[in-house]
């Protein structure tokens, strides 16, 4: 049995690709095995941790997953609470008891009374059930209904750049704003400010979106926030 | 919500993306980018991206304009560019959108028909406009307007056959479309009080009303239309008219001159 | 296909009309990401032919009729702008665009990991913006491309070339007058890494050799086009750094 390992650490390799030959190295991520060997469904970056050979996808929509912490928008009602969307084909319900830690009474309110359509929440990927059913939580802190401030969307794929290493990147785009900016693991931003420091944040996270895979980003990301 | 900040932002004079309220994005014009097409553009209006060609044929005059060629103007507005766009029979946005920019070329009679007739009450050239947004972030009115205006004024037409009566496409002569004005589209949206140039996509979404204004070189208005349910004042017009002849000077520096 | 009229001969000197040696395609080129509201586009050019794809998904099925709970709704689209050919052509579904989005579909479906994205839809516009022939598997390798510059998960990138025969002679990507005037068509389409043909059609008349030499002859252009749309995807994709 021939082993053999194709790509390295770092490569960034497109939809089909031979990673490695031989049945001691482990697909992870994007990386599936056909056989002996191990390829790339999507378009990613490699890693290679000792066997193990991980795609990190470069694109793609984003896939829910138990625990994510999203901003959903509020998109009917249901008989026990909302439906939402999360910028992924998946259907999501956030029921009446995962809003409140006290307890909701729907004879004396309704639902309209808590979450109107086009509203978004703040929360987190409850469960996934077998079936597909994706249901989402809001009732501890700090997940609630987001009120007045923009929503921005981005490619969910660049979220952990916004955020930057240890939050290092959003702390930059917070202090120089004076907004309130909660990211969504689905790709969505919220941004409470002033309207003007809204915009900025707005652009300077296209700005990051943009030019991820440039050097000297934050250099260009605080220039813009100081500039503007 | 989203009204509101673009509100606030707006009575600062400022846009989302840092332009002035009457600021248009960069504007891009190429044209003679479709060889097959008889004339073509290809406009950019920041991200918003619209190819328009011209395709000429020949054919029978209406029967009230019997030496008088054809103009056809249509968009297809595929889900491509917009996936809120759908296949199917136009729609109303994609009938309107035609229309408009048809009305802004056909107004000021920019083409000259009278010389398109090749036999009178028999034979005319028919001269078809088709505008394909390509990514839609909002103002495909002013790109397409703005790409069939340099399409045409690049159009050439092909040779045509008297004898056997039909056109030989692949043949070009060295006529040029008769063009006599180069009118220019601007549009305006409308958020409460507030009236800017050139939306974004996002900004469309919270728009309440707008104003498609075009003018001719010689700053006269040979077209206007009013879109959404809002409203404008008489006051509001007169300045958009003013403002339209003013930014469309500058965009028409874009399209080739004679 | 063998149509009255046309040039006198196609070739010259071994040479086609527009200098090719017989085995030669046309200049090819790729663009990734060239429409920002999709979820993954690209834009091939093919000589003159030209192309531009749009892919939207995975999403919700609309309408409901068309779910499969067992796979992807996998709905392509191809088709011509009305500027896009000699005579103006009508804008809408004809009967011969309606074959082409089909096996177009057939092409892409078995790259596409369509068992993941059961009860979704993946749609792919594809829309021809000038026509010189080989305008099918021109749409393929935009489409492949634009499929995975939108995520969806794919076995492999998927190619396709056309070739045929024309003067009596075997040759390569047939250009307008070859495939009006010619004898055979036939695009074709592989999955580059297994060699797997996903698209297979002909017209005309061949001998069995003859097909055989014509199937070598795309599989090896099809070569050539799958390091092609690597290199466009690497030059939107390429140098991605984990972080700063």
């Amino acid at each position: 049995m021939v082993e053999k390992i194709h790509i390295k650490d770092k490569d960034v390799i497109v939809p089909g690709t031979l990673l490695a030959e031989g049945l001691e190295y482990l697909p992870s991520g994007k990386a599936f095995r056909d056989g002996e060997n191990i390829y790339s469904s999507t378009v990613g970056l490699i890693s290679v941790k000792g066997r193990v050979i991980k795609v990190i996808p470069l694109a793609g929509k984003y896939a829910p997953k138990r625990g994510d912490v999203i901003i959903a928008k509020i998109n009917g009602f249901g008989k026990f609470g909302w439906t939402c969307e999360i910028e992924s084909p998946y259907k999501i319900d956030l029921n009446v008891g995962e809003i409140s830690m006290n307890y909701v009474d729907l004879k004396n309110s309704k639902l309209a009374d808590y979450f109107k359509i086009s509203d978004y929440v703040f929360g987190e990927i409850l469960d996934i059930s077998e079936s597909g059913y994706i249901s989402l939580t809001a009732k501890r802190m700090p997940y609630r209904k987001l009120v007045g401030g923009n929503v921005i969307k981005v490619s969910p794929v660049k979220i952990p750049r916004i955020i930057g290493k240890q939050g290092s990147m959003i702390k930059i785009l917070k202090d120089s704003s004076n907004c309130e900016i909660l990211v969504g693991q689905n790709g969505l931003v919220w941004i409470k400010g002033n309207a003007e420091n809204e915009a900025k944040v707005a652009n300077a996270i296209k700005l990051i979106e943009q030019e991820s895979h440039h050097s000297g980003l934050t250099e260009k990301v605080k220039a813009m926030l100081e500039g503007k | 919500m989203l009204k509101q900040y673009f509100i606030e932002l707006l009575e600062k004079d400022k846009r989302e993306d840092g332009r002035k309220p009457f600021e248009y994005r960069d504007v891009s014009v190429e044209t003679g980018v479709i060889a097959r097409a008889n004339g073509s553009a290809r406009v950019k209006i920041g991200n918003t991206e619209v190819l328009v060609g011209v395709k000429l044929d020949v054919g029978t005059p209406f029967p009230d304009g019997p030496e008088s060629g054809i103009l056809m103007v249509n968009a297809e507005l595929l889900p491509l560019a917009n996936p809120n766009f759908e296949f199917g029979p136009p729609s109303k946005d994609s009938v309107e959108l035609s229309r408009v920019i048809d009305r802004g070329i056909r107004e000021c009679h920019a083409i000259d028909l009278d010389k398109l007739c090749i036999k009178a009450k028999e034979k005319v050239w028919m001269v078809f406009v088709d505008i394909y947004p390509i990514n839609d972030d909002g103002n495909l009115l002013d790109a397409g307007a703005l790409g069939a205006i340099a399409a045409l004024k690049t159009t050439v037409l092909p040779k045509y056959d008297e004898k056997e009566e039909k056109v030989i496409h692949k043949e070009l002569t060295k006529t040029k479309l008769p063009l006599v004005h180069s009118p220019v589209m601007t549009t305006f949206g409308k958020i409460g009080n507030n009236k800017f140039a050139d939306s974004t996509m996002r900004e469309e979404k919270a728009i309440e009303t707008r104003l498609s204004i075009v003018t001719t070189e010689d700053g006269n208005v040979s077209a206007m239309q009013k879109g959404g349910a809002g409203m404008f004042t008489a006051d509001d017009v007169i300045e958009l008219i003013e403002k339209s002849a003013e930014l469309g000077k500058k965009l028409r520096k874009l399209v080739p001159s004679k | 296909m063998g149509g009255v009229g046309g040039p006198e001969k196609l070739i010259v000197n071994g040479k086609r009309l527009d200098g090719r040696k017989l085995n030669e395609m046309r200049e090819m080129e790729i663009k990734v990401g060239v429409i920002p509201n999709a979820d993954g586009s690209a834009m091939v050019t093919l000589g003159e032919t030209k192309v531009i794809c749009a892919v939207y998904g995975p999403k919700e099925v609309l309408p409901r009729r068309n779910l499969d709970s067992e796979k992807a709704f996998l709905n392509c689209v191809y088709g011509m702008a009305s500027f896009s050919t000699s005579e103006r052509n009508r804008p809408g579904p004809s009967r011969r665009s309606t074959e082409i989005s089909k096996v177009i579909a057939d092409a892409l479906a078995p790259a596409i990991f369509m068992e993941k994205y059961a009860g979704l839809e993946i749609t792919v516009i594809m829309e021809i913006i000038n026509a010189n022939a080989g305008t099918r598997t021109a749409a393929i390798n935009a489409a492949s491309v634009a499929l995975a510059d939108a995520g969806i998960e794919m076995r492999d990138l998927v190619c396709s070339v056309a070739s045929g025969k024309a003067d009596g002679q075997l040759m390569l990507d047939l250009f307008e007058p070859e495939d009006n005037f010619g004898e055979v068509d036939m695009p074709l389409a592989i999955l580059p890494n297994t060699k797997q043909i996903t698209l297979l059609q002909m017209d005309g008349m061949l001998t069995k050799a003859e097909a055989k030499k014509l199937i070598e002859m795309s599989m090896k252009a099809c070569e050539q086009i799958y390091e092609l749309q690597k290199k466009a995807l690497k030059e939107k994709y390429g140098s991605e750094k984990e972080s700063e």
